[in-house]
């Protein structure tokens, strides 16, 4: 298992997840989501790019401006505009720790 | 492997009293001390392919502790996705086929085993080979079977000379309908008998006609290709229709159902289609995507319904009809969500995390179920569409207002990028069950 450091915004956002009582899974049930295109832990496959280690803060930013229109995409804004913020809270943090 | 030796009735009835139970109750999922093997929570998961693999991979990841066991019949597993590009000789049938090493190397126990029967009350699977394997949470992924006979003609023996290839099995199918494109004249006409809804892989018949137009165009230029639908309308049509005709100009004929499309008996020996209204289209080669089902184990287990699929609980993936197992895939009635490997490997993760809650007697977590489906229209021409579902009072619903096709109109950027990223999909998501 891994048990990464967390900082700053990750850990404020890994406490929002973890009060939504889905404390079972060690990895948020948004993010196994994520894994289907973006490579093994989110480090990325082929074009598409990797997201593992992002800073939490960038993954938010991005996925709200695809959930905003606000960035052009092939596929993310119709994904982004799926997902809640603390959906996205959740995704944010375990890919900031995930490598 | 305490779970591969069959124990009498008297013996298995003391130890669920004594350990099992108990253990399925506690935080923990495994307690240390004498009778560990007997008290470490057994998750068995059956089928391999996108719902099964990865669900007995995740289980084993998210939960080191959990002793699971994968039952599946086969030792390579040959994907649906991809293989129209096998067809349009794009890839290699080995480039779609896994193997179960990489769940292994996880600590997942194989048993390359077809099960035959399941007592949800002594929570045993009975496997073909008359071994019986216990579990304390039962995950079924089985898949789809064909329903033979349900289009007049179209049987078993039908399919060695108008193949489905719907289904992958050892991949016989598939290398079927490939010899036979190989072997058409340049200018014949390859014909599709294509189902009503519901199916696996919705788009999968219209990309199937687009990588065959595209073996077609560069090597036998003059062919045709008729479409004979039981539908009006199709997975993400208004793209498909688009690419075949910037792509293959008037090559691809679709005939929807209310303009006598749909193909209501085969005369396979013939390679005559007979559709509704008694129009005989007599073909070079044919492909039919029949009418389906869940797999055969889901109707002896009796977890089908009359509809022929599995009813389950959205929140959890619960079958309705035996409570404390999991049904995910293309056998469970999931509607909206389609009969894709996205969903059933979404959706098995979730179902690991409820059966894992259900041990810990906690309440199911809160899912979101997530959806990609890539389509290849044409060399460098990919297009997408996208699913998030809920679970709701009212069943599973798509998050209002997200998901959908990719944009219409001339994009060739877009087609391109889409076209690459499903590539990268199909490695990632390959390697998400197998590695």
């Amino acid at each position: 298992m891994r048990r990464p450091i967390l900082a700053g915004a990750a850990c404020l956002a890994f406490a929002a997840y973890a009060s939504a009582a889905r404390a079972a899974e060690p990895v948020p049930l948004a993010a196994q989501g994520c894994v289907g295109c973006h490579g093994v832990r989110g480090t990325g496959s082929g074009a598409i790019p990797g997201i593992a280690g992002r800073p939490s803060t960038e993954i938010t930013a991005t996925m709200n401006a695809f959930r905003a229109n606000e960035r052009p995409g092939t596929i993310m804004g119709r994904i982004a505009r799926g997902y809640t913020e603390a959906d996205i809270a959740a995704i944010a943090a375990y890919y900031a720790t995930s490598r | 492997m305490s779970h591969a030796i069959p124990l009498n009735p008297t013996r298995r009835t003391a130890l669920r009293m004594a350990g099992f139970a108990a253990a399925s109750l506690v935080a923990p999922l495994a307690t240390p001390g004498i009778a560990r093997a007997q008290t470490t929570a057994r998750l068995v998961v059956i089928g391999g392919g996108f719902g099964g693999a990865t669900a007995a991979r995740y289980a084993r990841i998210n939960h080191p502790t959990l002793d699971v066991t994968l039952i599946e019949p086969r030792t390579r597993f040959i994907t649906c996705p991809y293989g129209n590009l096998v067809l349009a000789g794009m890839r290699m049938p080995d480039q779609i086929t896994h193997g179960y090493d990489g769940l292994r190397a996880h600590g997942v126990k194989i048993v390359h085993d077809m099960a035959a029967g399941i007592d949800p009350v002594a929570k045993t699977v009975r496997l073909a080979g008359g071994q019986t394997v216990a579990y304390d949470r039962l995950i079924v992924s089985p898949g789809i079977a064909i329903k033979w006979g349900a289009l007049e003609g179209y049987d078993e023996a039908a399919s060695q000379l108008v193949p489905h290839a719907w289904i992958p099995g050892d991949g016989s199918q598939l290398a079927l309908l490939r010899r036979q494109l190989e072997a058409m004249p340049d200018g014949g006409t390859v014909g599709f008998a294509l189902p009503a809804n519901p199916f696996r892989c919705p788009p999968g018949p219209y990309e199937r006609i687009s990588m065959v137009a595209s073996y077609l165009k560069k090597n036998k230029p003059k062919s045709k290709i008729l479409a004979l639908d039981a539908k009006e309308a199709f997975s993400k049509q208004g793209l498909f229709l688009d690419g075949w005709k910037a792509l293959y100009g008037d090559m691809i004929e679709w005939v929807p159902s209310n303009k006598d499309g749909k193909v209501v008996r085969v005369d396979a020996a013939e390679m005559t289609f007979v559709t509704e209204f008694g129009t005989r289209h007599k073909v070079d080669v044919a492909n039919v995507v029949p009418p389906q089902s869940a797999a055969r184990i889901a109707f002896e287990f009796g977890l089908t319904d009359q509809s022929g699929w599995v009813p389950v609980n959205p929140a959890t993936f619960e079958a309705k009809s035996v409570p404390g197992i999991y049904v995910v895939g293309d056998a469970n009635n999931g509607t909206p969500m389609p009969k894709s490997g996205y969903i059933a490997s979404n959706t098995s993760k979730h179902a690991v995390a409820c059966a894992v809650a259900s041990l810990r007697n906690e309440a199911p977590p809160e899912g979101v179920y997530f959806n990609t489906c890539y389509s290849h229209v044409g060399d460098e021409y990919g297009i997408s569409v996208v699913g998030v579902y809920r679970a709701t009072d009212k069943g599973i619903v798509e998050v209002p207002n997200s998901g959908g096709v990719s944009p219409r109109g001339d994009l060739p950027e877009q087609r391109r990028l889409e076209a690459l990223y499903a590539d990268a999909w199909y490695s990632s998501i390959t390697k998400d069950m197998f590695s």
